[in-house]
């Protein structure tokens, strides 16, 4: 059924691993509107998977299939091998999938650092009472978790921000934040939902970066969403192109450069 | 341990005095820095074991006597201790300025001929390798952080832990080795070389040897009194001599502790959390931090604001009375101690400088009102003077003979004099062995009975035997007329405005002077919000008429107390344009210490000089500019010329 055992080696010589993910002909309505149509791709271990599309293509619908939040209602979808039942989100995040959003989610009111110490909630054994009170074994665990999201507040570099409330930081920041929230999961997959949305070049440039780093570092498994094709063709290792629902196009970046029916799409030749 | 007893007289070395302080202060904490939140630190015992394991490590690599090895990055433990561990394995460390650009980077680190380069982070590692073929020297590199390198060739590139680890499973085979090349450094063997950041030309290679560096930390931490229980932020650049002497030279002295911020943005966040007892900024810093006071201030509540003046007023009566130990009224210092209760010490402790025993400042003047700021608080803030070639130290204001006009008396065991042209002499224990491998400059500098040159035109005062420097020696200039042109001392009048931050002036050979002003981003700006102005960028803000007027006036007023000074009243501004791009040391505007480059800006600005002296009334231009990443690109702008008002002279002259 799956390959697991295949797999290949990028451009930069890293080793991808074997399926980590599949979609299998997957289809997703709302109503009469058919979102997703028949689209099947995998994603392999410690690869970057984007997925673009122009607007309204089901880029974001996808992403929430990945992560488990819609069902869809044909298909099946395949994680480490087993097909994977309806779930809860915090079932997800205990398989280790973490994500970002497309408009930020975080806690405004909350310091940056809360907002990271979120992240390790599934990590967390201790009752809600023995955390009140901060006793023994829940007060080594706040200082263990804490080392955790201090090692990734050090990586991504918001040091200087640590004590800040979310709400007073700038929007590229604060996407920084989130991706530093999904990181202190440990996640071995990780879903980004459009990463650069709205950030100037030098912003863009940061956040290719940082998850370049996260990909090399700890060899998480990355998908994301993207928008802008340059960061997405530099930064993937494969791509799946989506039109109006449909997958057109699937490949290493140079192939799906390539390909007529992606360039059609976004140069927007007619449909029938 | 014991396997070298010395007495103070062994003290000859740097890996003598570390030797000296593993033992004696073996628990007292000898570094830290604040790392994933917490500030981790090391007694002395742990430092020199981390460092010997460092030289065992560099031993293995094949670093050999003499070896010049280049540290690179921002002020973290490890670095210090590279330095110091190359000195233990008898090479001499040479610290670069990180923020250099690859180029700037090349000619240091072919002229030095390093071998071995240690690096902090990726950035650093960059740097070398895109300019690697152009260093017949180089070798091998060591590098800090191992993020983003994973994926290099580790041909030549070693990870600092595993070069550590190395020299620990060697260490019984090579710590005699080891021994023998620490043991084998007196005070006549090389410490360290400085590049000179070089206002004029390429750096120069100052080479300090043991006898500099060990002789001037032991009179300057003896004139300040300075405890082994005192605590220093190092967060100047590592390559600054001044940064050498108080992190390696005085703590090594005096064993007191280095702390290290987390990241450049949390330093003032970390200075506060530190509270150090023993300070140096230069006078950049002191402006900004009092800017961001004032701006504060200018949004607290009305009562804080009435409180704060209120004050501040009586600080600036009687503060400094009180810090230099004069007679003050019972009833002003209990004023003065309400002061301090209710604004000065909250204030002090949000500015990190409530322990703050011994503060200086140096490198350029200070405005009088910004100094008196900081001292009528109660922070023991002083001057000193000095330059590399002096392993820092020539002048110093010795406590209760603080002002701000002077640099100080000569430190113990300077001598000064000054010269026929007013240019300031000096010998002194601390003065530099050569330049390294430019003879020629070294005669220039330091003549055969030792004095050297600083450059630097000023006076002795006879009352108090302060010295006072007026400005550059080979800056100092006549004008057309034959009067004395002195551009600092109208430059430092200018940036003494919180609105200005740096000021050019011209006028040598002339009939009259005219300046370059560049606008304080964050006053300005701060101005402007306040008062609904709107602006698009740095250039529309700076040529906006109202800034310009706000300007004007300012060099008005300069121009008014110009005009006092008998020598220098023909120094008056008489046109100046505000520029529409920062100086910038990454344009070779500035030196990396901040500090104007003439020449380069004359010949840069060519076109704007000439339109302030043909009667232009404003004038295009294109610069080039270099971003952070070396990438370049260019600005272009209309500049208004405008003229300013000159103060008529008293004429003293005729009465004479």
């Amino acid at each position: 059924m799956l390959d697991q055992t295949d797999g290949y080696v990028t451009a930069d010589g890293r080793k991808i691993g074997g399926v980590v993910m599949e979609m299998k002909n997957i289809t997703l309505r709302f109503g009469g509107v058919e979102a997703i149509k028949d689209i099947s791709f995998d994603i392999r271990e410690g690869e970057i998977r984007a997925i673009i599309g122009p607007n309204g293509a089901g880029k974001s619908s996808m992403l929430n299939v990945i992560s488990g939040f819609y069902v869809p209602q044909e298909g099946q979808v395949f994680y480490k091998g087993a097909p994977r039942p309806p779930m809860k989100p915090f079932e997800v995040a205990r398989q280790g999938i973490a994500r970002t959003f497309q408009n930020i989610a975080l806690f405004e009111g909350m310091s940056v650092l809360d907002n990271v110490m979120t992240g390790r909630l599934t990590a967390m054994k201790t009752g809600l009472f023995s955390q009140a009170i901060w006793k023994g074994k829940a007060e080594a665990e706040e200082t263990e978790n804490r080392e955790v999201a201090e090692k990734i507040i050090d990586f991504l570099e918001i040091q200087a921000i640590r004590k800040t409330p979310v709400s007073r930081l700038p929007y590229g920041l604060k996407k920084r934040v989130e991706l530093a929230r999904a990181l202190a999961a440990e996640p071995s997959l990780l879903l980004l939902d459009e990463p650069m949305a709205g950030m100037n070049v030098e912003e863009k440039e940061d956040m290719s970066r940082f998850i370049l780093d996260v990909n090399d570092e700890f060899g998480t498994t990355i998908a994301l969403i993207e928008h802008d094709m340059g960061v997405v063709m530099d930064l993937s290792d494969r791509v799946v192109v989506m039109d109006y629902g449909k997958k057109i196009g699937d490949g290493s970046p140079d192939e799906v450069r390539g390909n007529q029916a992606v360039i059609d799409a976004y140069l927007g030749v007619a449909h029938d | 341990m014991n396997d070298t007893p010395m007495g103070d007289a062994g003290l000859q070395s740097v890996p003598a005095l570390l030797h000296r302080n593993a033992t004696t202060f073996a628990n007292a904490p000898a570094y830290r820095e604040k790392e994933f939140g917490i500030w981790q630190s090391w007694t002395w015992a742990q430092t020199h074991e981390q460092i010997e394991a460092l030289a065992l490590g560099l031993l293995d690599l094949g670093v050999a006597p003499g070896d010049h090895i280049a540290v690179i990055g921002r002020n973290r433990p490890y670095l210090y201790w590279s330095m110091m561990a190359a000195q233990m394995c008898g090479a001499v460390p040479v610290p670069l300025y990180q923020d250099a650009v690859a180029e700037e980077m090349a000619y240091v680190l072919d002229h030095c001929g390093a071998r071995f380069v240690i690096a902090g982070d990726q950035e650093q590692v960059d740097k070398v390798v895109e300019v690697q073929d152009r260093l017949p020297m180089f070798e091998q590199m060591i590098y800090l952080d191992p993020r983003g390198l994973r994926k290099y060739d580790h041909g030549k590139l070693h990870q600092y832990s595993h070069v550590q680890d190395a020299g620990r499973a060697k260490r019984d085979e090579l710590r005699a080795e080891l021994k023998r090349r620490s043991d084998a450094l007196n005070y006549d063997s090389t410490c360290v070389m400085l590049y000179t950041s070089g206002t004029t030309g390429k750096p120069k290679g100052v080479v300090l040897s043991n006898r500099n560096v060990i002789e001037t930390s032991k009179s300057s931490s003896e004139f300040d009194g300075l405890r082994q229980t005192d605590d220093i932020l190092a967060y100047l650049p590592m390559a600054w001599v001044g940064d050498f002497i108080f992190s390696v030279g005085q703590a090594l002295w005096t064993g007191f502790c280095t702390n290290c911020p987390e990241s450049p943005d949390t330093m003032h966040v970390d200075l506060r959390e530190i509270g150090p007892t023993y300070y140096f900024a230069p006078p950049r810093v002191f402006e900004n931090q009092l800017t961001q006071v004032m701006i504060r201030m200018e949004d607290a509540g009305r009562l804080k604001q009435w409180m704060f003046h209120y004050f501040m007023a009586h600080a600036r009566k009687v503060g400094p009375a009180i810090l230099d130990g004069e007679n003050v009224g019972a009833m002003d210092r209990l004023k003065y101690a309400m002061g301090e209760l209710m604004i000065y010490g909250p204030l002090k402790n949000t500015l990190g400088f409530s322990r703050v025993r011994v503060g200086y400042t140096a490198g350029e003047a200070i405005g009088p009102e910004i100094f008196d700021f900081y001292r009528s608080l109660g922070i023991n803030l002083k001057q000193l003077y000095g330059q590399t070639e002096a392993t820092v130290f020539i002048t110093a204001q010795p406590d209760g003979q603080v002002r701000s006009d002077t640099v100080g008396v000569q430190c113990p065991g300077v001598e000064l004099k000054i010269a026929e042209n007013g240019e300031v002499f000096y010998r002194s224990p601390g003065v530099f062995v050569e330049y390294y491998k430019n003879a020629e400059s070294t005669a220039d500098t330091k003549d055969a009975e030792g004095w050297v040159a600083t450059g630097d035109a000023g006076f002795i005062e006879e009352d108090t035997g302060h010295l006072r420097i007026i400005d550059r020696a080979k800056d100092v200039g006549q004008m057309a007329s034959g009067a004395l042109f002195a551009p600092k001392y109208v430059e430092n009048k200018l940036k003494f405005f919180p609105n200005i931050l740096e000021a050019v002036v011209f006028g040598n050979g002339r009939d009259e002077c005219t300046a370059f002003i560049n606008i304080d981003l964050t006053a300005v700006g701060n101005w402007a919000e306040r008062n609904n102005i709107g602006y698009g960028s740095y250039q529309e803000l700076a040529q906006h008429p109202q800034v310009l007027a706000t300007v004007k006036a300012h060099v008005e007023e300069v121009n008014a107390s110009v005009a006092q000074d008998e020598m220098l009243s023909s120094c008056q501004v008489h046109r100046f344009v505000v520029l529409h791009k920062q100086l910038d040391a990454d344009d070779g505007e500035l030196t990396r210490t901040l500090k104007v480059r003439r020449r380069i800006i004359e010949e840069k600005f060519g076109d704007i000089i000439a339109a302030l002296y043909d009667g232009s009334s404003e004038v295009s231009t294109t610069t080039e500019v270099t971003y952070e990443d070396g990438r370049k690109g260019a600005i272009s702008a209309t500049l208004q010329v405008q003229s300013a008002t000159v103060t008529p002279v008293a004429q003293k002259m005729a009465a004479e």
